[in-house]
């Protein structure tokens, strides 16, 4: 296998104050591909997300190994951790409502992140902002530049949001829950460019999300998280064939077009899912 | 058990030349007893409707009708009788300061019932949670648990019409299927009406008997629940929110 671009090896995440660890052994190796993590609300899925951005500033982030490309994120100081965010690793958050400023116009906010990284004109930075909302597939790209947020529709934002984060061709991107406050119509079409745009440029994707036909329909791997732990590692295309009777009750519960209307399983939750499997040979 | 009829419902908001049509002209029936979804792509006016039958807006025209009488002829006490509403974020809707027994008892006393104990007991067993939850506040209890007070508060004044705003929508997919099995049961059994909100089509064809399709505010379809896999919908937004759905869920 390739060098990865990203090795975790025995994440745990703690916040002050906290109990227990909400994240813990969380190990994974992500190259150019795919990689879904999915599991419910407070399964820790998100904090991984922020925990390799260390966008966590309440939490103890430690772990064995934390390798992105030739930097060791663990070691990495504040000041690297700038040039690396938004650069060489960007997220794209859940509301493009809550993620983009709203009394700033939204192609300024995209030529702004170009600005941050790169020596150039302003001029420049809007050149480049306008040929990345081109390429999220807006028409009229002038048009978008110079409205605000609340002028443009959830979708459009979104892709506002991918064209920002995907600016500055990082080698790793993290979406967290990238679709959840769309519409279906409009869902498979963000999927679409961000997933087009990824494979393109060769970058890694990490694509939280609880939504597990999302996972299945847009990832290679995927990652279950119960209880702060990863329970189960899966190709996508194998989601069918999971073991773990978390995945399993989660597949099941998930209403169908065309189902029979049977009452849906329901998830009998157990002590022993917070351990992983044990892996057989 | 009573029909709802929409007729001619029309609502703006804002006045004058800035005034928008939300619902430009809507008419649909539901039978007693049915549960009859309302889908569409967001800003499509499919809460304003429920908002609407709910009198929580009264600035609309047209009728609305429960059982043959117009919610706007209703006293506030008889329309708390004939209908009660569940709304999207079970975060949102229930006071953080009100215990789960204050939530309760507050129709039962303003509604002059009696047996409060009883009631409330009955309402908690309904909904599949232990009586001595009554002493819990929301923060002690987790979203779908939350879902499930909400629902008992509709229950408590034994309405007819239910009206559910994309109950599950905030929820997990384990949570959802639990609140889905409960709203199924509670129909089985009380019979109840429900107009129900959602934008997942999946949870649409698992509930409801027949749905309408919004867009912009007007209903440009009702269809069967058939009609999603037969794909008889003729409407071309009823065809690609219904082709849509089915490629995100990819034909399992």
């Amino acid at each position: 296998m390739e060098t990865p671009i990203l090795d975790v090896q025995d994440l745990r995440v703690h916040y002050r104050g906290a109990p227990q660890p909400a994240v813990q052994d969380v190990s994974f190796a992500l190259g150019r591909e795919r990689l879904g993590i999915v599991g419910e609300s407070g399964s820790g899925k998100s904090t991984v997300g922020r925990a390799l951005l260390k966008l966590l500033p309440t939490a103890e982030i430690t772990a064995t190994r934390m390798q992105f490309g030739e930097t060791d994120l663990q070691a990495a100081t504040e000041k690297q951790m700038l040039d690396i965010r938004g650069n060489r690793m960007s997220m794209i958050l859940q509301d493009p409502k809550f993620s983009l400023n709203p009394i700033r116009r939204c192609g300024e906010q995209i030529a702004e992140a170009y600005l941050t990284h790169f020596r150039c004109s302003k001029r420049e930075a809007k050149e480049r902002a306008l040929a990345m909302l081109e390429a999220v597939q807006i028409r009229d790209p002038h048009l978008v530049y110079d409205r605000y947020p609340h002028e443009v529709s959830g979708g459009m934002g979104q892709r506002i949001m991918i064209a920002m984060m995907l600016l500055a061709e990082p080698r790793l991107v993290i979406a967290d829950e990238p679709t959840s406050a769309l519409d279906v119509t409009v869902r498979l079409e963000v999927l679409k460019i961000l997933d087009d745009l990824v494979r393109e440029k060769g970058i890694g994707l990490i694509m939280i999300s609880h939504d597990l036909n999302l996972v299945r329909n847009f990832c290679d791997r995927v990652l279950i998280m119960y209880a702060g732990r990863v329970v189960e590692t899966l190709n996508a295309a194998e989601l069918d064939r999971a073991q773990h009777p978390y995945t399993r009750g989660l597949l099941a519960a998930q209403p169908r077009i065309g189902g029979n209307r049977q009452p849906l399983p329901v998830l009998d939750r157990r002590p022993e899912w917070s351990q992983p499997m044990e892996t057989s040979a | 058990m009573k029909p709802v009829k929409v007729e001619n419902l029309s609502m703006s908001f804002g006045m004058g030349e800035a005034a928008v049509k939300v619902l430009p002209d809507v008419s649909f029936e539901v039978e007693a007893g049915e549960c009859f979804g309302l889908v569409g792509e967001s800003g499509s006016g499919k809460s304003t409707i429920l908002l609407c039958v709910a009198m929580l807006l009264s600035a609309w025209s047209g009728r609305i009708s429960i059982g043959g009488q117009s919610v706007r002829d209703m006293s506030v006490m008889e329309r708390c009788r004939n209908l009660q509403m569940v709304f999207q974020d079970p975060y949102g809707s229930l006071h953080p300061r009100q215990s789960v027994r204050t939530a309760l008892s507050e129709p039962i006393r303003i509604h002059k019932l009696g047996d409060m104990e009883d009631r409330m007991a009955q309402a908690m067993t309904d909904v599949g949670l232990p009586v001595s939850f009554l002493d819990r506040f929301p923060h002690q209890l987790s979203g779908g648990q939350r879902q499930r007070v909400a629902i008992a508060r509709a229950l408590i004044l034994e309405p007819h019409v239910l009206l559910l705003d994309e109950p599950t929508s905030a929820l997990d997919v384990s949570v959802q299927a639990e609140i889905l099995n409960l709203l199924q049961r509670l129909r089985e059994e009380k019979g109840f009406t429900y107009l129900m909100v959602s934008h997942d089509l999946a949870v649409v064809d698992h509930m409801c008997d027949r749905f309408a399709v919004m867009q912009r505010g007007e209903v440009t379809e009702v269809l069967g629940r058939d009609a999603i896999l037969g794909g008889t919908a003729t409407h071309p937004y009823a065809r690609q929110l219904i082709e849509a759905s089915l490629a995100y869920e990819n034909a399992m």
